[in-house]
C-alpha cells in the first residue's frame, strides 16, 4: 500500500504541475482529494492491515493528502498572480496624456500685497479700518490740517463732485474719522487700505485711481523712534531681512516732523545702480509724527497724546517687488497678467 | 530749484566734499536732491582766441578763413558762422580737443584750404540751446573784450559747474534762493556762511522829489519800495552773471533784466524794473484793479482784470499785475536810460489768484505765492542797485520811496530738551540742542533745558514746537534715532468678522476658478446706468458725476461693477483670451438726491462675469462652455458656505437676456441677479455669450452673524425614493420642489433633480421632471410605512398645486 500511495502522490503532483488554469486545478483537487478519490479508496482497504501497520499507513496517507493540497494551494496562488498581472497589463494607460483641467482662479496682485501688509501690521497689534471713497472736503483736507487755500492742496489735484464733496485723494480721512469716532479717546492703532483718486492722466507711472495703505498709532508717549522701529520691521518683513531703512526730511501737512522712508536697493545692495538712480536707496513711503492740529481737531489733546502716521502705495510696492513696469497693468485686468500672480 | 555749486561756493565752503557726498548730506538732513548733473561736459584744449583776420574762403561763399591768435600760436581756421568777425574773442577748439558727443577736433582741409581747429558755439560746448543768449543762438559765442587770449574756456564759461536739483516741498520755500540754500548747507555741514554786501554810492538827488509811492491795499501789499536809477546803459551782463543764470536755467537777456533775475535767485526776492520814461507819471499807486480794467502784459496779451487782482498803477492806469507780470508799455528796452526798480512784498494768496486766473506761472509769482522773507525785500533792491551801478553804469538816486507796514518780527518758539527727547526717543543733551541752533543760525536764549528760539524771518515755516522738533531731529540726524517698538500695552490686532468674511468669499471664488479683478470706479455716464441691479435701481435717484472730469470715459461713479468688468472681458477677447472667469468685490455709489448735496451711499457689491469654456478635456471629448447653471452652481455653493438660503426667481433685468436671468433673494430681500447678458448688449461690448452676477455684499455682511453650530453626524441610514412627475412645460422645477419639501415633512432631508425630459412618449406641452428624495431620521431607522405616507402626501400635493401626474 505504501507503494500505491507514493505512486498516487507522484501522479497527482505531476497533474498539479501541468495545470494552467484554476479550473484544471480544481479538477485535480476533486480527482485526488475528493471523497471518491483514490486516496480515500486506499484508506478504505486499511482494515486488512495488521494492527501495527495501520497507524503507519494512516499517517503516510495523511501526509500524501497534505502534500497534494499544499501543491494545489501554491499553484493556485501563482495562477492567480499571473492572471492579475495580465489584467493589470491590459489596464495600463498613457500617463503622459494631459489631465482633466480644474478651473483655477486667484487674487488680484494688489489684493495679495494689501493682505500681506494687513497681516504684517495685524501681527504688530494694528486693526484694519475702512472708510468712504467719496469724502467731504472737511475729512479729506481740513481735518488733516489742509484748510481751504492751503498751497499743499496743489500737490494733489482732486476730483470734486460738489464744492464740499470729492473723491478722496488719500485714505487719511479714515484716520480722522476713526479718531473722531472714539468717544473715550482711547489709543488708536490702525491701518486703512483703500482706493484713492487724483486728477492724473493715466500713463505708465500715473493712474487716476490707485491704492493706498495708511497707518496711524496714537497713544500716550508715542516716539519717533517707535515709528522708525515699526517701519524697519515692516521693511524687513516685506522686502527681506537684509534691507536697511533710512528716514529723510519731507513735508506733509498732517505730520510734523515729516519724513520719507527709503530702503536700501536690493538690486545693487546700496552700491548704486540704474534702478535706484545711483543713490543706493529706493523711496517706499511717507511718514511722520501726527501734527498737533490734527490731533486737536479729532479731540485728542496734543499735550497728552502723540502719534505717528505713515502711508504707502501698494502699486509702487508691487512694481518694486515684481518688476511690473506699467501701473496700468493693475487696472487693465489682462488675464495673462492676473494669472502670473496666482502662484503662491 | 537748480543750484549751481560754483555759485553756491561764493557763500559756503563745500570743497571738502564731493558733489555726490554733498548731495547725499543735503538729502538726508534737509531737502531731497532729485538730480545732479554737469552744466556741460568740461572741454579740454578749448581756449580763448583772438580773430586777427577774417576773410572770405576763396572757394566757398559761406565760409570764412580766419587767423586766430590763441596765445602761443596763431591758427588758420575755417569758420561758417554768420556772426564771425575780425577783432572778436572766441572759443577755439584746438586740434586734439574733444567736444561733447565725443566729437574730436582734427586738422582738416576744407575746399582745398587747411583748417586747424574749430571756433565754437555754446551749443557745441554742451550748453543747452534754450539757455543760450539770443544773440549767440545761431552762431559762435563771442567773449567780452577783456577775456584773456589763450585762457581755458572751462572756467570762463563755467562749463565744469555741477548743478543739483532740489525737490522743494511746500514748506521749504526758503530754499528758493541761493542764500536759503547756503543757510541750509551751512547748517548741515557746520560751516560759516558769507553773505553778500550791497554797497553802492547814491548821488545827492533825493528820490522822494522824483517819485512817490502810495498803497491802497495794505493787506495785499504791506511793503512797496521804489528805487530810481538814471544813466542806465542797457547791454550785455558780465560773463560770470550770464553763466550763473544759464546754470540756474534762465536765459540771459540784458544787464537790467539779468540783474533782477540774478537777485531773484540770490535773495529769493522778485524785483521788477520799469522804464521810468514810459511809466506815465511820477507816482506809484498800488491798488486792487477795477472790475473790467485792462492791462497789456509783457507777453503782449490783453488781460481783463477784476477787483481781486492787485495792480501797480501810475495813478491813472495799471502798469503791472503785481507779483505776476509787468505791463508791455513800461518794459525795459535797449533804449531805456532811467529805471524805476520795484522791491515789494505781495501777499501770496493774492498773487496765487492772479497767476491762476491768467495761467501765468513765473519764478516771481512762485516765490510770492510761497511767501518771501520780509527782511530781504529792501535788501534785494539794494543789491540790484549795487549791481546795476557796477554793470550798467547806473546813477542811483538817494534813498527809497517806500510804503512800509510790513511785519518784520521773528516768531518765538519755546522748546525743552526733555520734551524733544520724549518725542524723538533720543537722549540729546542741552548742549547738543544749543549746538544745533547755532548751526541753523537761529537766535535763541537758553535757560537750562528751556530754549526760546527766534525763528528767522527767512524760515516762515517755523511756527510751533513741532516745527522746531523737526529742525532739531533732522540736524541731529534721523540716522541717529534709535529703533524702538511702541511701549504701549500689547494690543491684539486683527480682522473684524466682516473683514474675515470678505477674505473667505474671495478665497472661495478663487478656489472655484474665478480670478479677481480691480476695475475703475469712475466710468462713463452711459455705462454707469447699465446692468444696474433691480434693488439698486429702485434705491437710487441719480447717478453721481464729477464736476470737472478729465474725460467722459471716467466721469461718473459706478452703480454696478459689471460695465467696467465687461470692458475688461472684451479687452481679453480682443487678445484671443476667450476663456475668462472674473469676480470683484467693490463699492458702488448710490445717490438718493436729484442734485447731489451729500456723500452718496457706498454699497459693497460682489460681481462676476464668465465667458468661454469652463470644463474641457479635449482628448476625452469633454467640452463644457459656461452657461447659466455653471454660474448658478458657484453662487449656490458660495451661499452654502455662508450658511444662507438663496432663491432664484425668473426675472427681467434691463440689459439681461429676458429668458435666462434670475433675481436672487435671501429671506424675501432682493439682493441681486444672475444671468446671461442680453445679446444686444453683448454685441455693444464686443462680447461672446457672457454670464454675470451682481450681489449686494453689504446685505450678506449685515445678516451673516451665525457661527456654524455642531450638527450630529447621522448614524442611521437614509432611504431614497425617486419620483418622476409629468407637468405642463410652464411649471418650474423650483415650484415643484418647494411643494415637495412642504408636503414631504421634516423627514425629507434633501431633494435633487436628476432628470428633465420633454419629447417622445409625452404629450405636447408636457415635460417630466424626476426628483430623488432623501429621507432620514437622525435618531432611528425609518419604517417603510412612514416613507410611504410622506410619499403619498407629496403626490397629492403636487397633483393639487401643479396638476402633476406620476410618470407611467
Ligand atoms: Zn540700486
Amino acid at each position: 500500500m505504501k507503494e500505491q500511495l507514493h505512486a498516487l502522490e507522484k501522479e497527482a503532483l505531476q497533474k498539479v504541475g501541468d495545470a494552467t488554469s484554476l479550473k484544471e486545478l480544481q479538477d485535480v483537487r476533486v480527482a485526488y482529494l475528493g471523497k471518491k478519490g483514490p486516496i480515500t479508496e486506499v484508506l478504505r482497504g486499511m482494515g486488512k492491515l495488521s494492527k501495527e501497520e495501520r497507524p503507519i499507513i494512516g499517517e503516510l496517507a495523511n501526509k500524501v493528502r497534505g502534500n497534494i493540497a499544499d501543491a494545489i494551494d501554491s499553484k493556485k496562488a501563482s495562477i492567480e498572480a499571473a492572471e492579475l498581472e495580465k489584467q493589470l497589463e491590459e489596464e495600463t494607460i498613457d500617463v503622459t496624456l494631459p489631465g482633466r483641467p480644474v478651473p483655477t482662479g486667484g487674487p488680484h496682485l494688489l489684493t495679495s500685497i494689501v493682505e500681506e501688509i494687513e497681516d504684517l501690521f495685524i501681527g504688530m497689534g494694528f486693526e484694519v479700518r475702512e472708510g468712504p471713497e467719496v469724502e467731504t472736503d472737511y475729512y479729506n483736507f481740513e481735518a488733516l490740517n489742509l484748510p481751504k487755500g492751503h498751497p499743499a492742496r496743489d500737490m494733489q489735484d482732486s476730483f470734486y463732485i460738489t464744492e464740499e464733496i470729492l473723491m478722496r485723494t488719500h485714505t487719511s480721512p479714515v484716520q480722522a474719522r476713526t479718531m473722531n469716532a472714539m468717544e473715550d479717546k482711547r489709543p488708536v492703532k490702525m491701518i486703512c487700505p483703500g482706493k484713492v483718486y487724483r486728477r492724473d492722466t493715466d500713463d505708465a507711472t500715473h493712474s487716476h485711481q490707485f491704492t493706498q495703505i495708511e497707518g496711524l498709532y496714537v497713544d500716550k508717549n508715542v516716539r519717533m523712534s517707535d515709528l522708525k522701529g515699526v517701519l524697519d520691521r515692516f521693511a524687513k518683513q516685506m522686502f527681506g531681512q537684509e534691507r536697511e531703512i533710512r528716514l529723510r526730511p519731507s513735508f506733509f501737512p498732517f505730520t510734523e516732523p515729516s519724513v520719507e522712508m527709503d530702503i536700501s536697493c536690493k538690486v545693487c545692495n546700496g552700491e548704486g545702480c540704474s534702478v535706484c538712480k545711483q543713490t543706493g536707496w529706493i523711496e517706499i513711503l511717507g511718514a511722520g509724527m501726527v501734527h498737533p492740529r490734527v490731533l486737536e481737531m479729532a479731540g485728542y489733546d496734543p499735550k497728552v497724546y502723540s502719534g505717528f502716521a505713515f502711508g504707502m502705495g501698494p502699486e509702487r510696492i508691487a512694481m518694486l517687488k515684481y518688476g511690473v513696469d506699467d501701473i496700468r497693468h493693475f487696472y487693465t485686468n489682462d488675464i495673462r497678467f492676473l494669472k502670473q500672480y496666482h502662484q503662491a | 530749484m537748480f543750484v549751481s555749486l560754483n555759485w553756491l561756493k561764493n557763500y559756503v565752503d563745500i570743497d571738502q566734499l564731493s558733489p555726490e557726498d554733498l548731495a547725499e548730506r543735503i538729502t538726508k538732513s534737509g531737502i531731497e536732491v532729485e538730480g545732479l548733473e554737469h552744466f556741460a561736459s568740461p572741454a579740454n584744449n578749448v581756449v580763448v582766441g583772438y580773430v586777427e583776420s577774417c576773410e572770405k574762403h576763396p572757394n566757398a561763399d559761406k565760409l570764412n578763413l580766419c587767423q586766430v591768435n590763441v596765445g602761443d600760436e596763431t591758427l588758420q581756421i575755417i569758420c561758417g558762422a554768420p556772426n564771425i568777425a575780425q577783432g572778436q574773442k572766441v572759443a577755439v577748439a584746438k586740434p586734439g580737443a574733444i567736444l561733447p558727443g565725443n566729437f574730436k577736433i582734427k586738422k582738416a582741409k576744407l575746399r582745398g584750404v587747411e583748417s586747424n581747429g574749430m571756433i565754437c558755439s555754446l551749443q557745441e560746448l554742451g550748453v543747452e540751446e534754450k539757455f543760450v543768449p539770443k544773440e549767440f543762438a545761431s552762431g559762435i559765442f563771442v567773449f567780452p573784450e577783456d577775456a584773456e587770449i589763450g585762457a581755458d574756456v572751462n572756467e570762463l564759461l563755467n562749463l565744469d559747474d555741477i548743478i543739483i536739483e532740489l525737490g522743494l516741498t511746500p514748506n521749504r520755500s526758503d530754499a528758493l534762493s541761493m542764500l536759503g540754500v547756503a543757510y541750509e548747507v551751512a547748517a548741515i555741514l557746520d560751516v560759516p556762511i558769507r553773505l553778500p554786501q550791497a554797497n553802492y554810492h547814491s548821488n545827492d538827488e533825493e528820490i522822494e522829489k522824483q517819485v512817490s509811492v502810495k498803497v491802497d491795499a495794505v493787506e495785499q501789499n504791506p511793503y512797496y519800495g521804489a528805487f530810481l536809477l538814471k544813466n542806465v546803459k542797457v547791454g550785455s551782463s558780465p560773463l560770470w552773471l550770464r553763466n550763473y543764470l544759464m546754470a540756474a536755467g534762465i536765459r540771459p537777456i540784458n544787464n537790467v533784466v539779468d540783474i533782477t533775475n540774478y537777485v531773484l535767485l540770490e535773495y529769493g526776492q522778485p524785483l521788477h524794473a520799469f522804464d521810468f520814461d514810459k511809466f506815465g507819471s511820477n507816482e506809484v499807486v498800488v491798488r486792487m484793479a477795477n472790475e473790467g480794467e485792462k492791462l497789456v502784459t509783457l507777453d503782449d496779451q490783453e488781460r481783463t482784470l477784476t477787483n481781486e487782482h492787485l495792480v501797480i498803477t501810475n495813478g491813472k492806469e495799471p502798469v503791472a499785475l503785481a507779483g505776476v507780470m509787468g505791463g508791455a508799455d513800461s518794459e525795459v528796452s535797449e533804449q531805456t536810460t532811467t529805471v524805476l526798480l520795484e522791491a515789494a512784498y505781495f501777499d501770496g494768496q493774492t498773487v496765487r489768484k492772479a497767476s491762476k486766473d491768467f495761467d501765468l506761472r513765473s519764478e516771481a509769482s512762485n516765490r510770492f505765492e510761497k511767501g518771501v522773507d520780509p527782511n530781504r525785500v529792501k535788501q534785494a533792491g539794494e543789491r540790484a542797485c549795487q549791481l546795476l551801478q557796477q554793470y550798467a553804469g547806473a546813477t542811483v538816486l538817494n534813498g527809497v520811496a517806500e510804503y512800509d507796514q510790513l511785519d518784520y518780527s521773528e516768531k518765538t518758539v519755546t522748546i525743552w530738551t526733555s520734551t524733544i527727547n520724549d518725542r524723538l526717543g533720543t537722549n540729546i543733551s542741552d548742549a547738543d540742542i544749543a549746538d544745533i541752533l547755532r548751526k541753523l543760525n537761529f537766535n535763541h536764549n537758553q535757560d537750562g533745558e528751556t530754549f526760546t528760539v527766534y525763528a528767522p524771518t527767512r524760515r516762515q515755516d517755523i511756527v510751533i514746537f513741532e516745527d522746531m522738533l523737526e529742525e532739531v531731529a533732522r540736524i541731529y540726524g534721523y540716522d541717529n534715532l534709535p529703533f524702538t517698538l511702541p511701549s504701549g500695552g500689547a494690543q491684539a490686532g486683527g480682522l473684524t468678522k466682516q473683514q474675515a468674511l470678505k477674505r473667505h468669499v474671495k478665497r472661495f471664488l478663487e478656489g472655484a476658478g474665478l480670478s479677481e479683478t480691480v476695475t475703475y470706479s469712475l466710468t462713463s455716464k452711459e455705462r454707469a446706468t447699465e446692468l444696474v441691479s433691480p434693488e439698486v435701481a429702485e434705491a437710487m435717484v441719480s447717478s453721481v458725476s464729477l464736476a470737472m472730469p478729465m474725460s467722459e470715459e471716467h466721469s461718473t461713479l459706478r452703480l454696478s461693477i459689471l460695465p467696467e468688468m465687461l470692458s475688461s472681458v472684451a479687452y481679453n477677447l480682443a487678445r484671443k483670451q476667450a476663456n475668462v472667469a472674473y469676480y470683484e468685490l467693490g463699492s458702488i455709489f448710490i445717490s438718493k438726491e436729484e442734485k447731489v448735496t451729500k456723500q452718496p451711499e457706498e454699497k459693497v457689491r460682489l460681481a462676476g462675469a464668465l465667458t468661454g469654456e469652463w470644463l474641457t478635456h479635449p482628448w476625452q471629448q469633454e467640452k463644457k462652455t459656461v452657461d447659466f447653471f455653471v454660474v448658478k452652481g458657484i453662487i449656490e455653493a458660495l451661499f452654502e458656505t455662508l450658511n444662507l438660503d438663496v432663491t432664484f426667481v425668473q426675472a427681467k433685468v434691463e440689459g439681461m437676456h429676458p429668458g435666462r436671468t434670475a433675481q436672487l433673494f435671501v429671506a424675501d430681500q432682493a439682493i441681486g441677479f444672475v444671468g446671461q447678458v442680453h445679446p444686444q448688449l453683448q454685441k455693444d461690448y464686443d462680447l461672446k455669450e457672457t454670464f454675470v452676477f451682481d450681489i449686494d455684499f453689504d446685505y450678506i455682511l449685515s445678516i451673516h452673524a451665525n457661527e456654524p453650530s455642531f450638527a450630529k453626524i447621522p448614524r442611521y441610514p437614509s432611504v431614497t425614493r425617486d419620483i418622476a412627475l409629468v407637468v405642463d412645460e410652464s411649471v418650474q422645477a423650483g415650484a415643484l420642489q418647494a411643494t415637495i419639501a412642504q408636503a414631504g415633512g421634516e423627514l425629507v432631508k434633501d431633494i435633487q433633480v436628476f432628470d428633465v425630459y420633454q419629447g417622445e412618449h409625452l404629450a405636447e406641452g408636457k415635460k417630466s421632471i424626476a426628483f430623488s428624495l432623501f429621507y432620514q431620521d437622525p435618531e432611528r431607522t425609518l419604517t417603510d410605512k412612514e416613507v410611504e405616507s410622506s410619499y403619498q402626501a407629496i403626490l397629492d400635493a403636487v397633483a393639487n398645486d401643479h396638476n402633476a401626474e406620476l410618470r407611467g
